[in-house]
C-alpha cells in the first residue's frame, strides 16, 4: 500500500533523509521512532506530497506521488505534527470544508462529518469555534479531518503529543482499531505506545533506518534481552557468584551485590536463545546448595534500551 | 473548478467573520468619497464627472490592497495550515486563485459602498455613464493588481506586517512611476524612461480609464500583471518547500 524506495532529502548541504526504503501493507501499523531531528517529520511530509524528495520514489496504492500527486493524496489522511486548524471556523464547519475538498457532497458529506465527529468524540464541541478548543480537542479535530474520507492510508505525526493519559488511550485505541483495515504510519517518542498499537516499528536516526522489525523482535535485540536477574538468599549465598559463572549456559555476570546472606545480580546467557536453559540451571544450583531463590526474572528486552543503543552514539 | 469554489467560500467566510473586512470597506468608502469632496473640491469644480474621485483610488489602493491581501498566505504559514492545504488532493494554483477571488470580492464590496457618490453626481448633473463605468473598471483592475502583488509577497513570509510593508513599497513605486510630476521630471533627459514609467504605472492606467479611455494596452497590462503575480505566488510556494 505504501512503498518508499531510496528516499532522500537534502536541505542545501544538510542531509535530512538518507536513502530510506520501507513498505507498509494494509492491516499494518508502523511505528516510526527516532530522536528529535532524525528525519521522521521530513519523511512523512514527503510521503504525503507536501515536500518534494531530492531522490527516490513514493507509491501509494500503486500510484506514484510525483507523477499523480492528486490521485495519491486522495488515498491519504494526514495529521501533521502541529495539528493545524483554521481557528476562525467551527469544528463541524471545518470538517465539512475538509470533506468537500475530499470530494464529498450532500448527504454523503453530512454522514462522513457525523461519523468523524462520533469516532473522535467531538460531539460536545461540534459547534464551538476552533480557537476556543483545548489542545486535546484540537488534536482530535485534526485527526477527524484525516479520517473523514475513510482513506486507505493514514500518516500521523505524533498523534498523542500533548494529550493527557485518557486522551492518549482514546487515540491509541482508535489507531489500533483502524489499523486492522488500513495501512498506518505514525511517529512517536513514547515507546510504550509502539508496544501498544504497532505491528511493526522502524527506528531512524540521522535520516537513516537503523532498525526495522516487530516490537518483540526489536526488544530481543537489546543488549539486556535474555538476561536473568536473580536474588539468592541463605547461608553461603554470598559466595555463589563463582558457581553461577561456571554454569554451562552462563556468560558474564553484571551488577553483583553481595551481602552477608544474599547475592543478587544479572546473569547473561552465552546465547540469547539459552535463557530458558540458564534459568533451569540456576534453579537446580540453588536447590542443590539448599539456597532460596528469592527473585528470578527473565529480561525480555526493552525498547528504550534498544533505542538508546542504536541512536545514542550519534548524539552530540 | 469545484476546488476553487470551496477555497473561495472558506476564504470569503474568513474575511467576513472578522471585523477587519468591514473596517476596511468603511475606511475605503469614507476616504475615497471624503478626499473627493475635500481635496478634490468636487462641489467647487461644478463638473458632473467622477474623474477626480477615481484618481484618488490608486493612492488608497497602495495601502488598501496590501491590507486586504496580506493575510492570504501569511496567515496560512503562521497557522501551519499550508501543510494541510497542500496535502489535500488539490492543485496549488486552485488554492491561489480561490483565495485571490475572495479578496477581490472584498474589493468589489468596497467599490460598491461608493454608490452614494454615483447617485449624487446623477442628482446634481448629467454625467457620462460610460466614463463612470470605465472608471470603476479601471479602479477594480488596479485594486486587484495591488492585491495580486500582495498575494505573492504574502507567500514569502509568515509575518503579515512584513508583507504589508513590502507590498506597500512595491505598490507605491508602481503608482508613482507614472505620476505627472515624475514623468515630467524624466521626460527632458530620458523620454523612454518616462514612457516606461507610464506603461507600468497603476496611476497612469487608472487615470486613462477614468477619462473614459479603455485601451487594450491598459487591460492587457493589468490582467497580465495579475496573472504574473499569481503565477509568482505558486513558484514561491513550491520553492519554499523544495
Amino acid at each position: 500500500m505504501i512503498e518508499i524506495h531510496h528516499l532522500s532529502k537534502h536541505f542545501g548541504p544538510k542531509v535530512a533523509v538518507d536513502n530510506l526504503s520501507l513498505t507498509v501493507q494494509k492491516g499494518q501499523v508502523l511505528g516510526f521512532l527516532g530522536p528529535n531531528g532524525a528525519g521522521k517529520s521530513t519523511t512523512m511530509r514527503m510521503i504525503t506530497g507536501y515536500l518534494p524528495p531530492s531522490a527516490g520514489s513514493i507509491t501509494i496504492g500503486g500510484v506514484d506521488m510525483l507523477d499523480n500527486p492528486n490521485t495519491a493524496k486522495a488515498k491519504i489522511g494526514y495529521l501533521p505534527e502541529s495539528a493545524p486548524l483554521y481557528a476562525d471556523m467551527t469544528v463541524s464547519g471545518f470538517l465539512s470544508f475538509a470533506a468537500e475538498l475530499r470530494g464529498l457532497s450532500g448527504a454523503a458529506k453530512k454522514a462522513a462529518v457525523e461519523k468523524a465527529i462520533t469516532t473522535c468524540f467531538l460531539e460536545k464541541v461540534r459547534s464551538q469555534s476552533i480557537d476556543t478548543l483545548s489542545k486535546g480537542y484540537r488534536h482530535r479535530t485534526c485527526l477527524a479531518q484525516a479520517i473523514i474520507h475513510d482513506p486507505e492510508v493514514l500518516i500521523l505525526d505524533e498523534p498523542t503529543d500533548g494529550l493527557d493519559p485518557n486522551q492518549k488511550d482514546v487515540v491509541r485505541n482508535l489507531i489500533k482499531e483502524m489499523g486492522k483495515t488500513k495501512a498506518i504510519i505514525f511517529s512517536t517518542h513514547i515507546l510504550e505506545e509502539v508496544e501498544a498499537c504497532c505491528t511493526r516499528a522502524v527506528i531512524i536516526d540521522q535520516g537513516k533506518v537503523v532498525a526495522d522489525g516487530t516490537p518483540d523482535e526489536l526488544k530481543r535485540r537489546a543488549l539486556r534481552a535474555g538476561s536473568v536477574h536473580v536474588k539468592i538468599t541463605g547461608s553461603g549465598a554470598a559466595g555463589i557468584a563463582g558457581e553461577l559463572a561456571r554454569l554451562g549456559h552462563a556468560g558474564r555476570i553484571e551488577d553483583p551485590v553481595t551481602a552477608e546472606d544474599s547475592f543478587q545480580g544479572t546473569v547473561y546467557p552465552k546465547a540469547k536463545t539459552a535463557t530458558g536453559a540458564l534459568t533451569t540451571e540456576i534453579y537446580d544450583l540453588c536447590r542443590n546448595r539448599n539456597l532460596t531463590l528469592s527473585e528470578l526474572h527473565e529480561e525480555p528486552g526493552r525498547l528504550d534500551d534498544m533505542f538508546r543503543e542504536l541512536t545514542s552514539q550519534n548524539q552530540v | 473548478m469545484r476546488h476553487i469554489s470551496i477555497i473561495f467560500k472558506r476564504e470569503l467566510a474568513a474575511y467576513f467573520n472578522n471585523p477587519l473586512a468591514y473596517v476596511l470597506i468603511i475606511i475605503f468608502s469614507v476616504l475615497s468619497m471624503g478626499l473627493t469632496f475635500v481635496i478634490g473640491k468636487f462641489l467647487d469644480l461644478n463638473d458632473a464627472s467622477l474623474t477626480n474621485f477615481f484618481l484618488f483610488h490608486p493612492w488608497i489602493y497602495m495601502i488598501f490592497g496590501p491590507a486586504i491581501g496580506m493575510r492570504l498566505w501569511s496567515e496560512e504559514h503562521r497557522m501551519g495550515t499550508t501543510e494541510l492545504l497542500l496535502t489535500m488532493p488539490i492543485s496549488p494554483w486552485q488554492a491561489i486563485v480561490g483565495k485571490f477571488l475572495a479578496a477581490c470580492v472584498v474589493l468589489a464590496a468596497a467599490l460598491l459602498s461608493t454608490i452614494p457618490i454615483v447617485v449624487t453626481v446623477y442628482i446634481l448633473g448629467s454625467p457620462d455613464g460610460q466614463m463612470i463605468f470605465s472608471g470603476y473598471l479601471g479602479s477594480f483592475l488596479v485594486g486587484a493588481a495591488t492585491i495580486a502583488i500582495t498575494c505573492a509577497i504574502s507567500a514569502l513570509t509568515r509575518s503579515q506586517i512584513s508583507c504589508l510593508l513590502i507590498s506597500v513599497c512595491i505598490c507605491f513605486l508602481l503608482v508613482l512611476a507614472g505620476f505627472p510630476s515624475v514623468a515630467d521630471f524624466l521626460r527632458p533627459t530620458m523620454p523612454w524612461l518616462a514612457n516606461l514609467g507610464n506603461g507600468i504605472s497603476l496611476w497612469w492606467h487608472q487615470s486613462e480609464m477614468a477619462r473614459g479611455l479603455v485601451r487594450l494596452q491598459s487591460l492587457a497590462y493589468l490582467t497580465t500583471l495579475i496573472a504574473f503575480c499569481l503565477y509568482l505566488t505558486s513558484v514561491i510556494i513550491r520553492s519554499k518547500r523544495a
